[in-house]
C-alpha cells in the first residue's frame, strides 16, 4: 500500500492533527511499513464469515427511561478551558 | 428555458422523540433549564464516560418503523460517525449505518391529483447534538450541551416526491403518524421535526437522476415550499448555462430567500462509520414486535376507512378530524353521545379549529369533554339557545370547559320560546317600522329579514329565529 | 513493619486484627515511595493527605467495632487512565495534565466501597498506546529488578509500583497485554479477566472492545480476592456481563491433577528467547508432576492476530480520542484564528508521538474505501480467531503461553522500530481479541536476573481454571521482591 501526500493530508484532516514537513514523510513511511505489514490479514479467508463486533451480545441491555444522575454545569464545566455564561466558548463557528 | 425540468426530492426527517430522558443517559430531555444543567459525563462525553440505550427509545422506534409499514430489522446496530464538531462533545455521533433499527417502508400522501405512494428507505436511531450559540460581543460561539443525546429518530424517503405540495402533505402524513403513536410533538418551528431536502432536477423524461443537494435549516413549510422553489430555480440555471451542480450541502436563508454552501476545505466528508463497540446489538424478536403493533392506537389511514363506514360524514370533513389524534378522538367520543356526527363534525371543523387559531394552539392542545360538546347540539337542537348564542357558550367549552347547560342557565342565555310574548314584541316592531311592513306587503321579501332582526335586537338575540320569522309572516298576512 | 513484600490479603487480615494500624500503613508505603520513586517512577500522582484521612477513618470505624470491608485499610495505586474523582487523570499525557474527574470509575468505586485506599496514580504508555512505558509525558518508569530496563508497558507504572512495594496492589488496564506483560517484566502477577466482567466505565478508553481492567498483585490468592470485589455487572456500562459464578477464590487448590494443559506449538517456535522458553518447559514440568496432562497442539491463526489487533485498536482509538480537542477539558493551544486550528495544534501538541502514529493509521484504516479492506477484515479474523480458542478449550481446561519474546528490554530500545515492539505483543493479543482471561505471574528468571513471567489462559468465564493452575505454580515457585536495582540500591 503506497501511501502519497494527498492520503497523508486527507488522513491528517480526518484525525485533526497538524503535522510538519519532516513529520508527514516520517508518517507517511510509518503507516505505509504497518499497512504492508497488516496486509498479512489479505492471506486470510473469510469468506462467509460474519464479522464479530460484540463478543457477548445475546442479551438486549437497556436502560429504563427514569432520569437520575445529572450532574449540573458546574461540573460539566469544571474542566473546561474557557467559559462563558455557563457555555463552553470555542472559536465562531460557521452556520 | 429551453426544456421542461422535473423536480426530483427525497427528505432525511428528523424527529426528536419524547422521552423522559436521553438515548444513552438518564439525563432529563427537556428544554427551556439553563445551560448545561441536564447533563452528565455521557452527555458531555467526558473521558470514560459509556452510553447505555434507554429502551423506550427503541420502543418509540419500533412504532415509527411498523407505522410508516417498514421491515424491522431483527438484530440492529449502533455505528459511530466520526467528525468534530464542538456541538458534539464526542466528536463522533452515536448512530446507525450499517443496520438501522426499520426499511423499506411506504405512506400514502393525498394531494390535488389524488394519492401517491412515498416509499420509504430507511429509519434510524441517533442522538441529537448540543446547541451553539453564536455571541456576539466577542465573535466566539458557546456550546450547551442540554440538547447532547437528546433522542431522534431519522426517517430517509427514497427520491419519490416531485413538487413542495407533495413535499408538504409527506411531513403533514409523517407527523401525524407520529403525533398518534405520541413519540413526538413533531414541531417544525421548535425544531422537534427538522426536515432535510435533497433536491435534483432532470428533463422531464429523462430516466436518470441529476446531481443532488441537500438542503438544511428548513424551520417551517413555507420555507420548504421556498427553498424547493429557489433550489429547483438555481439548479436548471446551471444547468441551462453549461454549468453543473455540484454535490454538496447548502444552508438555507428564509430571510434573504436564498441558499448558500456549508462546504469547507475543512470538511472532509469522509465518517469513518464503525460498530460501536460500547452499545450492544439490539434483538427484536416477533414478540417484542406483535406487542408493539397490540399496543398501537387506531392510525389515521384506518380510521379513514372505518369513518366512511361508520359515520355519515363527506370524506373531507375525515380527513380534517383525523389530521390529529386529538380531534379524532373528540370526534369519535361526542358523536357517541349525541349521535349526530355531521353535527359534530361542523362544531370540530369549524368553530374548533377557527379557536386553535384565533388563540396560537395547535389541534393537541384543545382539552373540552366531549359531553359539554354533546350538550350544546342538543341545546341548539331542542331549539333552548339560537346559533348566535350557542357560539358564544362553545367559546366557553372551549376555554374553560365549562357545562353549556348550566352556563345558559347562569347567563340567563336560553331563547324566548313563548308564543304570547313573542308575538307582543313582534306587534311593537311592526306598529314602529310601517315602511318595512309596505315593503314586505309590496313584495319585498327582504323586509321581513330587517323586521326579523329588529325582533330579536329587542330580544337581545336569545330569541328562537325560526318562531319569529314565522309569528311575523302571520302578523303581516 | 514492612509492607513492600506482604500480599494485599494478608495486610488485610493484619489491619482488621488491628495488628497493623491502617495510617501507620499508609504512612509506610509513602515512606516506601520516597526511597524509590526517584529512580523507579512509577507514580504520576500521590494523594497523600487523603489517603491518610482515609486511613484514620478506617483506623476509627476497626474502633468501633464496625464491619469492614476485604480491603479495609488496604492501599492500592490506581493506573492514570482510570477515572478518580477530585484526583488528577492524566493517561500519562500533556493533553490531560490538568484534568479532574467528577467521576470515578465504577472499578475504583467498587474497591472504595471494599474499604481499599488509592495512594495514588501510575505511570503508564501515553492513552495506553506502547509496552514500555516510555510513551509517557511525564518520564519513563523503571523497571525496579534493573533501572536500566523498561518496566513494560502499558500498566507499566502499576506493576512497577508492586515490584518495588510502594503499594499493596494496584490496578491497570490490559487492551493487548498492558497488565500482562509489564507483569512478566516486573515478576509481578497480573489478571485479565474475561472482557466484560468488570465494568469499563471510567475507564478511559483506548480499544472499547478490547480494553479489560484486572489487578496486579504480588500473589495468586490476591488477584483471586480483588477479582471478587471488582467483578460483576454495572448498568453504566452496557458491556459488562452478568456472570453465574464470582468465587474466584474457591479456585484456589493445588490440586491440578487431571488438569488438562494445551501449549500451542507455534509460540514456542521461532522468535522466542531460549531461556525464556526453558523457564516454561520446567513450569510445565511442575504442573505434570502434580497431575496436570500437558499437551502440545497447532493453535493457527497465529499470524493474524497482531495485524487484526492493530487495525481494530488504532481505528477504535482514533475515535476515542477525538474527544480531546480543547473544548470540554484538557489541553488547549494558545495562539489560534479559527476552529480548525484551535483543534488541530491542541491535538497536535497535546499528544505525543505514538498517539499520533496510532490515531493516524486508525483513521486511514476507517476513512472511504477502506473500510471493508481493513476494520471490517480484522472483524472477521477476530472471529475466526475466536472460534480457534474455542476449539481449543473443547479440549483443554488452560492454554499456556510466554508473556512476550524477552525479559524486559533496555530503556530506549523499543520505540526505535514501533512495527517490532508491535510484534512483541504476539502472544499477550489473542486473549483480547477473543475476550478470554489470563493471567501472568513469576516462574524465574533470566541469567541477567530479570524476571521471567508464565501466562495462563483460559476459556471466557473460565478465570477459575486459570487461578488453579497459577495458584499451583505459585506454590512451587513462590513470589520474590527486587532488590531495588543497578545503580539505585534501596535494599540492599
Amino acid at each position: 500500500m503506497k501511501i502519497t501526500d494527498e492520503t497523508i493530508a486527507h488522513v491528517s484532516l480526518l484525525a485533526q492533527l497538524e503535522l510538519g514537513e519532516e513529520e508527514k514523510k516520517k508518517a507517511a513511511a510509518e503507516m505505509e511499513k504497518m499497512l504492508t505489514y497488516i496486509e498479512t490479514l489479505e492471506t486470510l479467508d473469510t469468506e462467509a464469515v460474519e464479522p464479530l463486533t460484540h463478543l457477548f451480545a445475546s442479551d438486549n441491555v437497556f436502560r429504563e427511561d427514569i432520569p437520575s444522575g445529572e450532574n449540573g454545569a458546574e461540573a460539566a464545566l469544571k474542566n473546561a478551558p474557557l467559559v462563558k455564561d455557563g457555555m463552553f466558548k470555542v472559536p465562531k463557528t460557521i452556520g | 428555458m429551453s426544456k421542461a425540468y422535473e423536480t426530483v426530492i427525497g427528505l432525511e426527517v428528523h424527529v426528536e422523540l419524547q422521552t423522559k430522558t436521553k438515548i444513552f443517559c438518564s439525563c432529563k430531555n427537556d428544554f427551556g433549564a439553563s445551560a448545561n444543567t441536564h447533563t452528565c459525563p455521557v452527555c458531555t462525553g467526558m473521558p470514560g464516560a459509556l452510553p447505555v440505550l434507554n429502551r423506550q427509545v427503541v420502543e418509540h422506534a419500533l412504532a415509527i418503523g411498523l407505522a410508516l409499514n417498514c421491515d424491522i430489522t431483527p438484530v440492529t446496530k449502533f455505528d459511530r460517525k466520526n467528525y468534530f464538531y464542538p456541538d458534539n462533545p464526542q466528536n463522533y455521533q452515536i448512530s446507525q449505518l450499517y443496520l438501522p433499527i426499520a426499511r423499506n417502508g411506504q405512506i400514502q400522501i393525498q394531494v390535488d391529483a389524488g394519492p401517491r405512494i412515498i416509499r420509504i428507505h430507511e429509519m434510524h436511531m441517533e442522538e441529537d447534538a448540543g446547541k451553539l450559540l453564536h455571541d456576539e460581543w466577542d465573535d466566539t460561539s458557546l456550546v450547551d450541551y442540554n440538547r447532547s443525546g437528546v433522542p431522534l429518530v431519522e426517517i430517509v424517503s427514497e427520491p419519490d416526491l416531485r413538487s413542495a405540495e407533495e413535499v408538504i402533505a409527506y411531513l403533514n402524513e409523517l407527523r401525524t403518524i407520529i403525533r398518534y403513536l405520541g413519540a413526538s410533538d413533531c414541531k417544525l418551528q421548535e425544531g422537534s421535526m427538522r426536515a432535510d431536502v435533497n433536491l435534483s432536477v432532470r428533463p422531464v423524461g429523462e430516466a436518470s437522476m441529476g446531481t443532488r443537494t441537500e438542503m438544511k435549516n428548513l424551520n417551517s413549510f413555507k420555507a420548504i415550499s421556498r427553498a424547493i422553489a429557489g433550489e429547483r430555480e438555481r439548479q436548471i440555471e446551471l444547468l441551462e448555462s453549461g454549468n453543473t451542480v455540484i454535490q454538496e450541502t447548502r444552508r438555507w436563508d428564509d430571510n434573504k430567500e436564498t441558499s448558500y454552501s456549508m462546504r469547507s476545505k475543512e470538511d472532509a466528508q469522509d465518517y469513518r462509520y464503525f460498530p460501536d463497540p460500547d452499545v450492544p446489538p439490539v434483538h427484536i424478536d416477533q414478540v417484542w414486535v406483535q406487542r408493539i403493533k397490540d399496543n398501537q392506537p387506531e392510525l389515521r389511514a384506518e380510521k379513514l376507512r372505518r369513518y366512511k363506514k361508520e359515520f355519515d360524514i363527506p370524506e373531507y370533513d375525515a380527513r380534517i378530524l383525523t389530521e390529529t389524534k386529538r380531534m379524532a378522538d373528540l370526534f369519535e367520543a361526542t358523536s357517541s353521545l349525541c349521535h349526530k356526527p355531521k353535527k359534530v363534525s361542523n362544531w370540530l371543523m369549524v368553530e374548533t379549529l377557527r379557536l386553535v387559531k384565533e388563540r396560537g394552539l395547535e389541534a393537541e392542545d384543545v382539552n373540552f369533554s366531549p359531553a359539554h360538546l354533546a350538550e350544546l347540539i342538543d341545546l341548539v337542537d331542542q331549539g333552548l339557545i339560537n346559533g348566535t348564542v350557542a357560539k358564544e357558550v362553545f367559546e366557553h367549552i372551549f376555554d374553560e370547559d365549562v357545562s353549556p347547560r348550566e352556563y345558559v342557565e347562569e347567563k340567563g342565555l336560553k331563547s324566548v320560546n313563548d308564543t304570547a310574548a313573542l308575538e307582543e314584541i313582534a306587534k311593537e316592531v311592526v306598529a314602529k317600522n310601517p315602511k318595512s311592513v309596505a315593503d314586505y306587503q309590496g313584495g319585498k321579501e327582504k323586509a321581513l329579514g330587517f323586521l326579523v332582526g329588529q325582533t330579536m335586537k329587542v330580544l337581545k338575540g336569545q330569541g328562537n329565529p325560526g318562531m319569529v320569522n314565522e309569528i311575523l309572516r302571520k302578523l303581516l298576512s | 513493619m514492612d509492607v513492600s513484600k506482604i500480599t494485599a490479603s494478608e495486610l488485610a487480615a493484619k489491619i482488621k486484627t488491628g495488628e497493623y494500624q491502617a495510617p501507620e500503613v499508609v504512612t509506610q508505603y509513602f515512606q516506601r515511595m520516597e526511597a524509590c520513586e526517584d529512580k523507579v517512577n512509577a507514580f504520576v500522582t500521590l494523594d497523600k493527605e487523603r489517603a491518610l484521612a482515609k486511613a484514620e477513618d478506617v483506623q476509627a470505624r476497626i474502633a468501633k467495632g464496625e464491619t469492614l470491608g476485604v480491603l479495609a485499610g488496604v492501599p492500592v495505586a490506581i493506573k492514570d487512565n482510570l477515572s478518580t474523582k477530585g484526583l488528577r487523570t492524566t493517561c500519562s499525557s500533556k493533553m490531560l495534565e490538568n484534568y479532574y474527574p467528577t467521576f470515578s470509575a465504577t472499578a475504583v468505586e467498587r474497591l472504595e466501597a471494599a474499604g481499599a485506599i488509592v495512594i495514588g496514580k501510575t505511570n503508564m504508555d501515553e492513552f495506553a498506546m506502547g509496552s514500555t512505558t516510555e510513551t509517557s509525558a511525564f518520564g519513563v518508569t523503571r523497571n525496579p529488578w534493573d533501572l536500566t530496563r523498561v518496566p513494560g508497558g502499558s500498566s507499566g507504572g502499576s506493576c512497577a509500583a508492586v515490584a518495588a512495594g510502594e503499594c499493596a496492589f494496584s490496578l491497570g488496564s490490559d487492551t493487548g497485554g498492558s497488565i500482562r506483560q509489564p507483569a512478566g517484566h516486573c515478576g509481578v502477577v497480573g489478571l485479565k479477566p474475561t472482557y466484560g466482567t468488570i465494568s469499563r466505565y471510567g475507564l478511559i478508553a483506548y480499544g472499547s472492545s478490547l480494553d479489560q481492567i484486572g489487578p496486579v498483585t504480588r500473589s495468586v490468592a490476591d488477584a483471586a480476592l480483588i477479582l471478587e470485589v471488582l467483578a460483576g455487572p454495572d448498568e453504566k456500562d452496557a458491556t459488562s456481563v452478568r456472570r453465574e459464578h464470582y468465587d474466584f477464590r474457591s479456585a484456589l487448590t493445588e490440586d491440578v491433577k487431571g488438569l488438562k494443559i494445551g501449549v500451542p506449538k507455534e509460540y514456542f517456535s521461532q522468535g522466542l528467547d531460549t531461556e525464556v522458553a526453558e523457564e516454561i518447559k520446567k513450569a510445565l514440568d511442575i504442573l505434570a508432576d502434580k497431575g496436570a496432562i500437558v499437551t502440545e497442539f497447532a493453535l493457527g491463526l497465529t499470524e493474524y492476530a497482531v495485524p487484526a489487533y492493530y487495525v481494530m485498536a488504532s481505528a477504535e482509538a482514533s475515535s476515542n480520542l477525538s474527544r480531546f480537542d480543547g473544548v470540554k477539558y484538557g489541553y488547549r493551544t494558545t495562539v489560534y484564528d479559527d476552529l480548525a486550528q484551535m483543534y488541530k495544534r491542541t491535538r497536535s501538541e497535546g499528544f505525543g508521538e505514538e498517539v499520533k502514529r496510532r490515531i493516524m493509521l486508525g483513521s486511514f484504516v476507517l476513512s472511504a474505501g477502506y473500510y471493508d479492506a481493513y476494520y471490517l477484515k480484522a472483524l472477521k479474523a477476530k472471529a475466526l480467531i475466536k472460534e480457534r480458542f474455542t476449539q481449543a478449550f473443547s479440549q483443554f481446561d488452560v492454554v499456556v503461553a510466554p508473556v512476550a519474546p524477552t525479559t524486559a528490554p533496555k530503556l530506549g530500545e523499543s520505540l526505535k522500530d514501533p512495527l517490532q515492539m508491535y510484534l512483541s505483543d504476539i502472544y499477550t493479543i489473542s486473549a483480547n481479541l477473543a475476550g478470554l482471561p489470563g493471567i501472568t505471574l513469576p516462574i524465574g528468571k533470566d541469567l541477567k536476573g530479570l524476571p521471567i513471567g508464565i501466562q495462563i489462559l483460559g476459556d471466557c468465564f473460565q478465570e477459575k481454571a486459570i487461578l488453579k493452575a497459577a495458584y499451583a505454580l505459585e506454590k512451587s515457585r513462590p513470589y520474590q521482591a527486587p532488590a531495588i536495582g543497578k545503580g539505585g540500591e534501596v535494599d540492599e
